[in-house]
């Protein structure tokens, strides 16, 4: 377990190597590709030994390795420390194994670019914040993780910088994420003020004497907390950088907008449970919001074309699952539907990027500017991408939830917690009830995804049609590798009523058992279960067959000819126009501020109307009394001077 | 030596040097005007050196081998302006002005 410290290490020193190559030799491919990935693989190799050790010796408290001393200013005392406990033993097997996959992937998808190196620097810098994120001892070492990442974020969403679009998407993902961070700044600063400390193990250990359950001071904490969640993991009202961030390349979409770093809300949320479950108030906040964005962002999903972007909206509905999750208390849930969906959705993202691949390698071909992630521009893919086709089934069938797939397992589990929870709290009804229709429309935006992409016919052209090809070994290896994970990743947490163990609810325990005796879990009788699964399955069949006979493939046609939305299609196309909306609201009130009354205004007006000019103006008044005393005449001089001597006399002379 | 009436005249001698200094515009006769207050200067020294040692006969002699340089620096600084306007007049030295 004390080599915990390379874990993290690894791949900063891959992005120490790679950013050298990027400056010094950019054309040097081969070594990227063996440094990229390979510092990956043996950050995984660190981990599973780290997990190995933890799983031997199973303590009840995290083992903690401190470094060294970071901050010690007066009774705070922070230090650059790194915990081993079951949850971040969890994250780091997810962050570097399918980060692993995912920089695989990256050497076929992303050779021909000339960033490449650059690319794999930043890819490598990424996995390093997001692991100290995941392994930090205390706020402020997973604030820096926190802050790092969503520095990473923004560098490969404007990866293609050379766009205005990508560009401002990446500013848009770094100033959403601020407003985030300022609550989880503002939440520290009120815990250090309660409770003295800001290191995990004395703040929980201080929380249940230092707060009230369901104290003001608290449910402000959780609540800022919550802020900095809703900013890092896209929730209503900050959700809107997420789609935008696909303007990234898919790899990266996969890793940091899919996989690991939007989960970083659910973590902090996991790893505060004792916090939250002190302040029910913001438990059920986080749950409310997280069953709204499921289902609002589901809608959106309903009507988008772009391939990513349908993903994009996916993964937002998805996050606010795992937030139901970890509102509701089953705190385990959220973090084992945060693990299938790092499968499910990385393989669905890498999926999209072979269809991408394709697609672009066919309209580079014939020079066609067709948008290659449209699709009306696709169709009938399956002939020419079997294996992409095969696997991204896989991953439909397990984000809508259909039994035995990984995501119906998780799913299944926090519908479940919240309907039991709905007993002594009925506005969980309302969440659980939001929780369904959203698997409906789930179920239904996916299978409308595939339909259009891979069935019916094509619609790419018929001299590009001859260049689709599937995707190389290097590409197609990680997909296979993710399809068995979401096939079988349900297996990590059976529930008993399947004959399971619930293992990874047990792993977790240590973590959980502090806030579970605060909120003893609700449990509904097996018969309720069975009904209750029954209904999701149902409920996500009925998705997917209605998917099947409502929509018509054949009769699409591609983008160039497409005929615009109307009605409530426009509306949902238009993301209910939520875009607009901030920039009405926020965007155009803040530009008109800064503008007129802050530039115009006081900039302009004040500071250099009245500081700058006004001083000059001033001096230069002055100046000239004193240039009128400045007569050139000796003689008038000499009088000044005499007249100057009787004074100092007749002061001195008294 | 008699210290009242010796002021006297170094007072007397000092406000004529002051008068001329203000009143005349030619530099050389301004000049010799302020060799004036510099010898009243000295005579109160010497006046005051019979009672109070001989340190005032001492800066004297500094004042009058800083007058000698000064003349002649001073004359020097007079012809040149001579040279280059034909008059020592003040009233016409005042290009120096803001």
């Amino acid at each position: 377990m004390s080599l915990v410290w390379l874990v993290p290490l690894l791949p900063l020193f891959g992005f120490v190597l790679n950013g050298t190559l990027a400056f010094t030799r950019p054309q040097a491919k081969t070594a990227v590709s063996l440094i990229g990935p390979g510092v990956l693989l043996a950050a995984f190799g660190a981990a599973i030994v780290v997990v190995k050790d933890l799983v031997a010796a199973h303590p009840a408290a995290p083992a903690v390795f401190t470094y060294w001393d970071w901050i010690p200013v007066g009774t705070l005392h922070v230090t650059a420390a790194l915990q081993v406990d079951p949850l971040s033993a969890v994250m780091i097997l997810i962050v570097t194994g399918v980060g692993s996959l995912i920089h695989i992937f990256s050497v076929g998808y992303m050779r021909s670019d000339d960033g490449y190196a650059r690319y794999f620097a930043y890819l490598n810098l990424f996995v390093f914040f997001m692991l100290v994120l995941v392994l930090g001892a205390s706020f402020p070492v997973m604030f820096v993780g926190w802050e790092g990442v969503g520095l990473c974020s923004y560098l490969l969403i404007g990866f293609w910088f050379e766009v205005t679009a990508n560009a401002d998407a990446g500013k848009k993902a770094f100033i959403m994420n601020r407003i985030g961070d300022f609550g989880f700044l503002a939440a520290m600063f009120l815990i250090f003020q309660s409770t003295g400390a800001l290191d995990f193990a004395s703040v929980f250990a201080r929380a249940p004497g230092a707060f009230a359950l369901g104290g003001g001071t608290v449910t402000a904490i959780t609540l800022f907390l919550f802020l900095g969640c809703a900013g890092k993991s896209a929730q209503i009202p900050l959700y809107t950088w997420l789609p935008d961030a696909m303007a990234g390349p898919t790899p990266v979409s996969a890793l940091i907008h899919a996989a690991t770093m939007v989960t970083a809300g659910v973590y902090l949320v996991a790893r505060t449970n004792l916090l939250f479950a002190l302040a029910p108030v913001s438990s059920a906040v986080v749950a409310g919001v997280g069953a709204l964005t499921a289902l609002f962002a589901a809608t959106i999903a309903l009507k988008q074309w772009d391939i990513k972007k349908v993903l994009a909206y996916s993964t937002v509905s998805q996050l606010g699952y795992m937030f139901v999750g970890v509102g509701t208390g089953a705190y385990a849930a959220g973090v084992f539907h945060l693990a299938t969906h790092a499968f499910f959705k990385a393989l669905l993202f890498l999926g999209s990027g072979s269809v991408i691949h394709a697609m672009h390698a066919a309209y580079h071909h014939t020079h066609s500017h067709d948008d290659a992630q449209d699709m009306r521009n696709m169709g009938g893919l399956r002939t020419y991408l079997p294996w992409t086709w095969a696997l991204m089934w896989i991953a439909t069938l397990a984000i809508a939830g259909i039994p035995p797939f990984a995501g119906f397992f998780s799913k299944d589990e926090i519908l479940g917690a919240a309907f039991a929870r709905g007993a002594s709290q009925p506005i969980w009804y309302l969440f659980w009830a939001f929780g369904l229709v959203a698997a409906l429309l789930t179920a239904f935006y996916m299978t409308r995804m595939m339909l259009y992409t891979f069935h019916g016919p094509n619609r790419t052209g018929d001299q590009e049609r001859e260049h689709l090809h599937e995707a190389p070994w290097v590409m197609t290896g990680p997909l296979v590798v993710l399809g068995i994970l979401s096939l079988a990743g349900g297996a990590l947490n059976l529930p008993a009523l399947v004959g399971g163990n619930a293992w990874l609810e047990r792993w977790l325990e240590p973590v959980t058992t502090a806030s579970a005796s605060l909120l003893p879990a609700a449990d509904v009788s097996s018969g309720t279960e069975w009904t209750l699964i029954g209904v999701a399955v149902a409920i996500a069949l009925a998705g997917i067959v209605g998917a099947i006979q409502l929509l018509k493939p054949a009769a699409l046609v591609p983008a160039r000819q497409a005929p615009a939305e109307a009605g409530f299609g426009k509306v949902l196309a238009n993301k209910w126009y939520v875009d607009e909306l901030y920039d009405r609201a926020v965007v155009k009130p803040i530009t008109w501020l800064s503008r007129v009354v802050l530039w115009k205004g006081i900039d302009q007006g004040v500071i250099d109307g009245a500081g700058v000019n006004g001083s000059a103006a001033i001096s230069r008044a002055l100046g000239w009394v004193g240039s009128k005393l400045q007569t050139g005449e000796v003689g008038f001089y000499v009088v000044l001077f005499v007249l100057g001597v009787a004074l100092v006399l007749r002061a001195a002379i008294r | 030596m008699l210290l009242g009436p010796t002021l006297a005249v170094a007072a007397v001698l000092f406000v004529i040097g002051v008068a001329g200094v203000l009143v005349r515009r030619n530099a050389i006769i301004i000049f010799m005007c302020v060799e004036l207050m510099l010898n009243a200067v000295n005579l109160t020294f010497i006046a005051f050196a019979q009672t109070l040692g001989v340190a005032g006969q001492i800066f004297v002699f500094f004042v009058m081998a800083v007058a000698a340089a000064e003349a002649a620096v001073g004359l020097a600084i007079v012809l040149a302006i001579y040279r280059h306007k034909d008059t020592v007049d003040l009233r016409n030295i005042n290009i120096l002005k803001g």
